[in-house]
Order: C-alpha cells, then structure tokens, then sequence
C-alpha cells in the first residue's frame, strides 16, 4: 500500500493533468472533424471519434500498466525492446500492409498498428541506456559512432518502408545527444544542411556554391585570426558544395516524384492548387478561415466538408485552427510548449543518467512531432504526414506518446527510489 | 537534490529552440488567422461550390404551332477517379457494354483531367441504357449520372433546315467566352442561324458541396440561385405537314421543292432530296451516321434547295418576257414566227403554231420566241447606246428577281448562283465583241447562268407579287411574337401591268389545249405555272418546274426540279401541283397521280446515265 501511495504521490500530475487535456482536445476535434449527422453516438465505432475514444482507453489502461511496472525495467530491458522493435519493423517491410504508399503497417485482427510509431520509445531507451552506461564520452568518434548507430538503424529500415516522415523523426535524437555533450557545431551543421536543402532547391547549386567561397575569401581576407584554418575553410567549402550538389540530384533523382512535388510546391515553385499544392492550400484555407476566435465547434466548414484531407489525422490542426481560431490554436501550442518546459524541467531533475537521457529524448520527439505536425498544416513545411502526438486520430500513435510519456513518468515517479 | 553535470547549461539552448520554433508557429497563425483574409474568401468559394445548370434548348415549331423539334433528357456517366474504389472491372465493363481497354483508356483520361473532380465516363445515354445501368449503378462508387438534354424531332423532316446540336470544340470555346467543355451549340442549319435564341440562359445553383463533389445541402437556401431560362421559342414558316408531303413526293428522286408565300417571303417548305431523318445526326450515334450520310455517293447532307446550281431553263422565259415588257421591245400584242427544229440561232423543241402571242409563247415554251425578246432588248438602240449597256440594264431586272445573289436572310447554307455580268464576257470575247448572238442561249435560261431552286421560287414570287419579293426566311415569331426582320419589300424594278400577259401564259400552261402542263389541272383552284427542260451533261436532262396558285390571289408560289426526270411536264409540274393541293386544299383528288410520283423510282436513271 505505502508503494503504491507513493507513486500516487510522486507522480507528476502536471504532466499527466496537461497530457490529458492534450487528448480531450483531440477528441473533441476529430469528433469535429468527422461529424455528421448520421453518426451522433459518440461511441460509434464506425466512426473515427468512436475508435479514438476506445484507443484512448486502451492507452490509460497502458498507462496505468507502466505506472505499475517497476521502472527498473525499462531500463534493464531496452536493449531488447529495442532489438524485438527492429526485427518488427523489418518483418514490417515484407508483411506489412500497405497504406497511403508506406508499408508500414501490421494488421492485427480488424485494427492496423503502424509499427514505426513504437520504435521511437524503443530507440529512446537503446540510446538513454547507452549513454548512461559507463562513461561516455560524444567528443571521441566511437561512442558518436555507436550513438548514431543507435538512431540511424530504425530510422534507415524506417526509409525502406517509404515512411518518410517517421524515419525524419529520429533526426530529433540530435538535440538529447546536444544535451548530451555533442558539439554544438553540430547543431550549426544541422542548421546549415536545412538552410542549403531549401536553397539547393531554390537557387541554381552554383551560384550557391560561388556564394559559400565569396563569403569564405572574404572572411579569410577581413579577418587575419582564421587564417590559420586554411584546411578547415578548404574543407567548409568542398563539404558544403558536396551537399549542396547531392540535396539537388536527391531531389531530381532519388525522391519520389511526388514527395519531389510537395517541396516544390512548398517552396512556391509550383503554384498547383489543385494537385500536390491542395492538400497545403485547403489547409490553410481552413486555418486561415477561422480568423481570431473560430466559426465555432461543429461549425468549420472546411473541414465539415472534407476539403481537407487526412482531417482527423495528420490534419486535424485545421479543424483546430478552424474552429477555436487564433485563441484556440494558439491555446494549444501553450499548451505543447508548457508540457515540453515541464519535460525539461523532470528531465532535469532526475537522478540518473538514464532517466534524463530518455527524458530529453521524449521532449525531443513529441517537440518534433508537434513542430513538423503544426508547419505543414500553415505551410512552412512539406507535407511528410506524421502525427501531432495526443491529438491526432490514430491508435498506434496515441498509445506509442503515451508509452513514451509514461515511461519518463514513472522513472521520474520513482526517481528517490534509485540510489 | 538534482543531478549535475558540466552540460547542464544547455538545456537552455533546448529551451530556447522549443520558444523559438513556438513563436514561428504562432507568428504564422497570426499572419494566416489575423493578417490575411484571402483565405477567408477561398474558404467561402471551396465550400459554396457554383453548379452550371444547363437550360433546356428552345422548342421549334412550324407556321401552325406543330411541334418539331423539343429537348430529350439523356444521360452522362461521370465519373469521380479517387472515389472509385471495389470495383469489379469486368463486371462493369459488361454492364457498360465496353471493352476493358476501352475502360481503361476512359479512366486514365479522366485520372488525367482530375483525381477528384467529376468528368465524363461515358457520354449521352439514352434512357432505356440509363435504365439498365441504373439499378446496378449503386455498387460501383465514384460513378454517377448526369441529366442533359438533346434534341428530337417529332418527325424526320426538315434536316436540311433545321441542322443539328453538338458538343463545343475547342475553336468555338475559344471563339466566345459563354461556352465551356461539353456544352452544346448548334452546328448547323437554323440550331446555329439561331443559336443565341435558342440556347437559353444558364441558371447557377450554388450548394455547399465537399471535395467529393458530394452536395451537402443548398447554400443560404438558394438566395443567390438563378434559375436555367430555357432558349426563345421560335416559330418557324415552314408548314409541318406541307413539308413532310414533299419530302414524301421527292422520295427516290434526285432535286428540290421549295414553296414560298409571297406576300410574306415565308418559306412555307423547303425539300432536298435525297433527305434523312434528323434524329440521326442526335448524340453518340451522331459521328457514325454523318460518316456514313457523307460518303452517300447522293450526297444527301447537301441542301440542294439553297446551295444547288441549275439553269433555270425555261422558267426563265418567264422573266424575259416581263423584262421586254418592261423595256416596251415588245408588247403583249408582239407576234414572233417559230420554224421548230429549222429556227436560228435556237431551235425550238416544242412543236406549235407560228406565228405567235407572248402569253402563247409562254404557254408552249416558244424557244425562238424569247430569242428574239431577248434580242430586242439587247439591240435596243433606241434607249442605250451598245449591247453592254442594254445587257447591264438587263442585268438589273434579273437581280431584282432576286437571281444572282443571296438572300442573306436566314437560310443555311444559301448560295448565290452565277449570273454573269458584262464583264464575264468582256473577258471571254473581248469588249465590244460580243452580243446578243453571242450570248444567245442566256435567252432561254442555258448557259452560264446558273440560279438555286430557292431562287426559282422567289422569281414566282415575284411574278405572284406583279413586281416585288419580300426575301425568302424561315423565323416567323420569337415567343409568339411576330419577328419583324425581313420584312422589306424589294422591287424588281417591272411595272405590274407587265406581269398580267406573263401571269396569262402561265395559266394557259395548264388551261390551254396546248399547255405543257395541261393533265395536272387543279379541280377548282386556278394555277399558273412554266415548265422547264434543263439540259444535263451528265445524264437524262433536269425536270423543272415553277408555279403560282391561286392566281386571283396566289399564296404560293413555288419551284420543283427533279434531277435526270426528263421533261418538265412529266415529273416537276406534277409534283408541284400536288404541293399546291395538299397545301390549299389539305386533301388530295388525283390519287393515281399522287401514287405514281411517290412511287416512281428515278435513283437508277443517274446511275444507268
């Protein structure tokens, strides 16, 4: 009895308090989305918000189940969590059932499960039990190596399932290894590769490419103190073009043709309203539509009328935007912001290593999510159809974020427990 | 107490992307939600969707408010690409009456105009299709039907003039800005003399549609939807049952019927033979059927009536005589001898007394009589200085019967014919080298001067009129209302009392002992008429005829020319006199004649050559 009070009273019910209000908003707005007047039981399982009201049972009931685990668990069994993830996700490229282009799926009786969604939180605990164990050190290339390892393998086998958009989460694993003591030339180096891929695709290579060695001989000419880096401006210049050069035969080459269009419609060099540009456009027409305050709940016309596709998934920031307006999207993104200060501050208050690393990382890839999720509803991103973690439609992703967050919970619940 | 370690401090540069990346968002909203209300008029143009609603064609009727032509619902398979889905292709394809290749090729080409937007799957069902495919329609989502209307005549007469409907090209999209895709237009005859009146206004129904095109209720409750106005009525000058009796007259037999009223110019029927059945050339069957009609060897899409050429041949006589008359080379009192087949420049076929009267003349088709009116006018020093001149002055007689050039009315298809002017035979024989001997077989209506049936009958018009035409139309009255275009009279310039000997040879033509028209007298109405024999190159000669009745008070005048029939008294005044009786007189009396015309078969006369 005094155990299980103590998680009852250790556990962060901010947390769980702004978890919470992040799945009703998500009902009520697919709910939104779906309606009809048809289907008004809200326990219609025919419908969307019927099923997301059961997926989102099963997923307190998970969540009780790992409050009641002991958090030692997760930790003594991640890497082979992490390693039972990897064979289903490989066993998913050859079994798996095919949806919107991504075989990605397995079915299970009459409900699919997208096993993508389930790597994260194993990846997650892979690499926070890495790190934690013995002293690692992200300067020296093995331990890098071997973090990346980590990230990349799911991520790679991710790719062959063409699920493009879940194979980019893992990229997020940078900012817990930035926390974890990886350069920050690194995060400059990320920062860079995006602002070229956007430019590559803009602007002519060579003119980017002349540009970098402009900038670069100017600085070496201006400022004498850098002048003993020749090799590392050489090689700033010849690294830089390499990328430059291969993000535009990537583009041209080896991205799907309509993966191909969504950036280029994205980045206005496509004005195509009607083919790859429509989904973005109804999007923000949508969002735009519904001005400061919103038309209102179950009013939203554009996403009453299906104009939106995807609207109870990877679109349901629409109806959000639609309905509740400004106030209530913005309302929202307070609410992703305060869970995410709230993820940081436990993180770091943990005592150990492992706790905090999976800490960070949770935080990590619920920010992705909600960043990617919510840009490419307003167009500041390709469509790459991931989900806004607790509020899209979607069993596996809501029951995946809610293992993933209760996992962290509980370690955090029993954090005095542990040395 | 908390966990330290030497990179703590980051977790403020983590902290500071999450509010970075946060910010952006919300700027963004701001921008879409606040700042810019273009989206907010989209949103209004993607929810409240526009619909066409394609007006019916207006009707047409005949002078006596007989329907002949009206609007037949048909039916359009459209088709929604991405809404297809479990489809049993095979089964479909069957249902459908098409080939798997063929459904393939229709969904790609609709894939190809839009993944979510419906276009044409299979176009123009008939109703009894529409039924079959009906019932089974509901398992094969994404397909649908929609309603339009095409054309049907009430009977298979009148093709020539009334032309038919088709689908827009692209030339006639560009051409004007009201037609879109897949609407109508009228591609021929009065469908497209009369377009602009009978297309009708398009009506807008605005609905709160979703992607799927799926209606989802009216929008504001039609406050802002206009209804579809259905095209003008028009009622046309032609008699229904006039027609259908001279196409009916005309059967088997090369030529044209054209009947005018002349105190009005209303065509009261306008034949071309051979004809088809207007309901050929309606919907899918369309192309097929006008391939096939064009590669008749009879040609029967040409409308011989308007656009065929012919020397009038012996009816011209008619107008040679009024014309001396006029120009006073001659009275009706003038005797000229005729010495038959022995007669110079001309001879003369037609076996008679000599000398003779103008109206005697006109009654046995004196050749070397109008040779020599021609002549006289021609050789009339007395008035003009050179044949040139007294062959201009001529000329404008013969335009004012309305030869030589066309109507310009609303007749489809109307040709001009060929008169020729001093100028042709300045260049042929040199100026000053030519006259009336050069010329000579204009006399008698051969030569170079070629005239269409339609003028024919407006010539007896004219001479029904003693002097005036009004042109020759088809639009009668708009909505019930009478139509006051072409309402101009035009005179040919001959004084009427010079119509009176013509109009006396023309009834001697029947009422004489010597007529050549004399076995088709008109129990109880007085006809006048003129035959003519039009020499053919090409096969038997032409059979041609123009006639006026009745005479005290003609209402019509009317010209017959039966391709490869001989003489003109044995087919065309025939046929034109049983025109003349079932029009006046609605009932036939000379059975037996009636019977051999529609009977007689002269197809094979052209063929034999």
């Amino acid at each position: 009895m005094n155990k299980r009070s103590s998680i009852v009273s250790n556990l962060d019910w901010i947390s769980v308090l702004l978890y919470l209000i992040l799945v009703s908003i998500g009902w009520i707005n697919i709910y939104a989305a779906v309606y009809n007047d048809a289907h008004q039981s809200i326990f219609d399982l025919s419908q969307n918000y019927g099923k997301q009201l059961m997926w989102i049972g099963v997923s307190i009931l998970i969540a009780i189940i790992i409050l009641i685990i002991d958090s030692n668990f997760f930790r003594l069994f991640a890497y082979p969590i992490y390693a039972f993830m990897l064979l289903v996700l490989i066993s998913v490229i050859f079994l798996g059932k095919e949806v919107n282009g991504a075989k990605a799926w397995i079915q299970i009786g009459s409900f699919s499960l997208q096993a993508s969604e389930f790597g994260k939180f194993a990846t997650a605990l892979a690499l926070s039990k890495f790190l934690s164990s013995g002293k690692r050190n992200l300067s020296t290339l093995k331990d890098l190596f071997q973090s990346f390892l980590i990230i990349f393998l799911p991520a790679v086998i991710i790719l062959l399932q063409k699920d493009t958009g879940s194979a980019m989460v893992y990229s997020v694993f940078i900012l817990t290894l930035y926390r974890e003591g990886l350069s920050g030339n690194w995060l400059i180096i990320a920062f860079f590769a995006a602002l070229f891929f956007i430019l590559a695709l803009l602007i002519n290579t060579l003119y980017i490419i002349a540009t970098i060695i402009l900038i670069i001989a100017l600085i070496y000419w201006r400022w004498k103190a850098v002048r003993r880096y020749k090799m590392i401006l050489l090689a700033i210049i010849i690294a830089s073009s390499a990328y430059i050069t291969s993000v535009d035969f990537a583009v041209n080459h080896i991205l799907e043709p309509h993966q191909r269009i969504r950036v280029q419609v994205l980045l206005g060099l496509k004005q195509d309203i009607y083919g790859a540009g429509y989904n973005v456009n109804q999007s923000k027409i949508a969002i735009g539509s519904g001005g400061l305050s919103g038309k209102g709940f179950l009013n939203g016309t554009q996403t009453k009328f299906d104009f939106v596709p995807e609207q109870s998934t990877d679109f349901i920031f629409c109806t959000i935007g639609e309905e509740w307006g400004f106030l209530g999207a913005s309302f929202l993104i307070l609410v992703f912001l305060s869970l995410f200060y709230r993820l940081l501050f436990l993180a770091e208050r943990q005592r150990t290593e492992f706790s905090k690393i999976y800490g960070y990382s949770v935080a990590g890839i619920l920010f992705f999510h909600f960043a990617i999720n919510i840009s490419m509803t307003i167009g500041l991103f390709p469509i790459v159809g991931i989900p806004l973690p607790f509020i899209s439609y979607g069993g596996s992703s809501l029951m995946s974020f809610t293992i993933l967050l209760f996992i962290f919970l509980k370690q955090d619940a029993q954090r005095f427990d542990t040395i | 107490m908390y966990h330290k370690d030497k990179f703590t401090n980051r977790r403020y540069t983590l902290l500071g992307i999450f509010t970075i990346v946060a910010l952006i968002l919300l700027i963004r909203l701001a921008y879409l939600q606040l700042y810019d209300d273009s989206y907010l008029l989209s949103a209004e143009n993607n929810v409240v969707r526009k619909e066409i609603i394609f007006p019916n064609r207006g009707l047409i009727y005949d002078r006596n408010d007989s329907l002949l032509v009206y609007n037949d619902a048909i039916y359009d398979l459209m088709v929604i690409p991405r809404n297809i889905h479990t489809l049993d292709t095979l089964r479909f394809c069957r249902l459908l009456h098409i080939t798997r290749d063929d459904f393939q090729k229709k969904i790609k080409k609709a894939k190809k105009y839009s993944t979510y937007k419906a276009s044409v799957f299979l176009a123009q069902l008939t109703k009894d299709e529409y039924a079959y495919i009906q019932e089974e329609l509901f398992k094969y989502p994404g397909f649908f039907v929609r309603q339009r209307a095409l054309r049907k005549y009430t009977a298979p007469i009148a093709s020539h003039i009334l032309g038919y409907i088709g689908e827009v090209n692209e030339r006639e999209i560009k051409k004007s800005s009201y037609y879109k895709p897949g609407d109508f237009i009228g591609k021929s005859g009065l469908e497209r003399r009369y377009e602009k009146l009978l297309r009708g206004k398009r009506g807008i129904h605005y609905s709160l549609v979703d992607v799927h095109n799926r209606e989802q209720g009216s929008y504001q409750e039609g406050k802002y939807d206009t209804l579809a106005v259905q095209g003008h009525t028009l009622q046309l000058t032609l008699d229904k049952s006039l027609q259908a009796y001279g196409e009916l007259l005309m059967q088997n037999k090369i030529g044209s019927i054209t009947a005018i009223e002349p105190s009005t110019g209303e065509i009261l029927a306008l034949i071309s033979s051979p004809s088809y059945d207007p309901n050929l050339l309606v919907g899918r069957i369309r192309s097929k059927n006008y391939k096939a009609l064009s590669r008749d060897s009879l040609r029967p899409l040409i409308n011989r009536a308007v656009s065929g050429y012919y020397p009038p041949g012996s009816t011209f006589k008619l107008l040679q005589a009024a014309i001396g008359l006029q120009e006073k080379t001659i009275t009706p009192a003038t005797s000229f001898t005729c010495q038959g087949p022995n007669s110079v420049p001309i001879k003369c076929t037609h076996f008679h007394k000599s000398p003779l009267r103008l109206d005697e003349a006109i009654q046995q088709s004196c050749n070397s009589y109008f040779w020599k009116v021609f002549k006289s006018i021609l050789d009339n020093r007395h008035s003009y200085a050179n044949t040139r001149e007294a062959y201009s002055r001529w000329l404008q007689y013969v335009y004012g019967f309305g030869l030589g050039h066309r109507f310009n009315t609303d007749i489809p298809f109307e040709k001009k014919g060929n008169i020729p002017g001093p100028a042709y035979f300045d260049k042929i024989y040199g100026k000053g080298h030519w006259n009336a001997l050069t010329v000579r077989s204009i006399s008698i209506g051969q030569g170079e001067i070629l005239v269409t049936p339609l003028q024919l009958a407006n010539m007896a018009a004219v001479i029904a009129n003693k002097g005036f035409y009004y042109p020759p139309h088809f639009l009668r009255k708009i909505d019930h209302k009478p139509d006051t275009n072409f309402r101009g009279k035009i005179y040919s310039g001959i004084a009427p009392e010079n119509f009176e000997p013509v109009l006396k040879g023309m009834r001697e033509v029947f009422e004489s002992e010597h007529g050549t028209a004399r076995w088709y007298k008109i129990p109880g109405l007085s006809v006048g008429g003129k035959t003519g024999t039009v020499q053919n190159p090409h096969g038997e000669d032409h059979s041609i005829f123009v006639a006026i009745a009745p005479l005290e008070n003609p209402k019509i005048a009317i010209s017959v020319i039966v391709e490869n029939a001989g003489f003109g008294s044995t087919w065309a005044a025939p046929i034109a006199t049983l025109m003349i009786e079932k029009y006046l007189q609605d009932s036939i009396t000379r059975r037996p004649l009636q019977k051999r015309i529609i009977e007689g078969n002269l197809l094979n006369r052209m063929k034999k050559k």
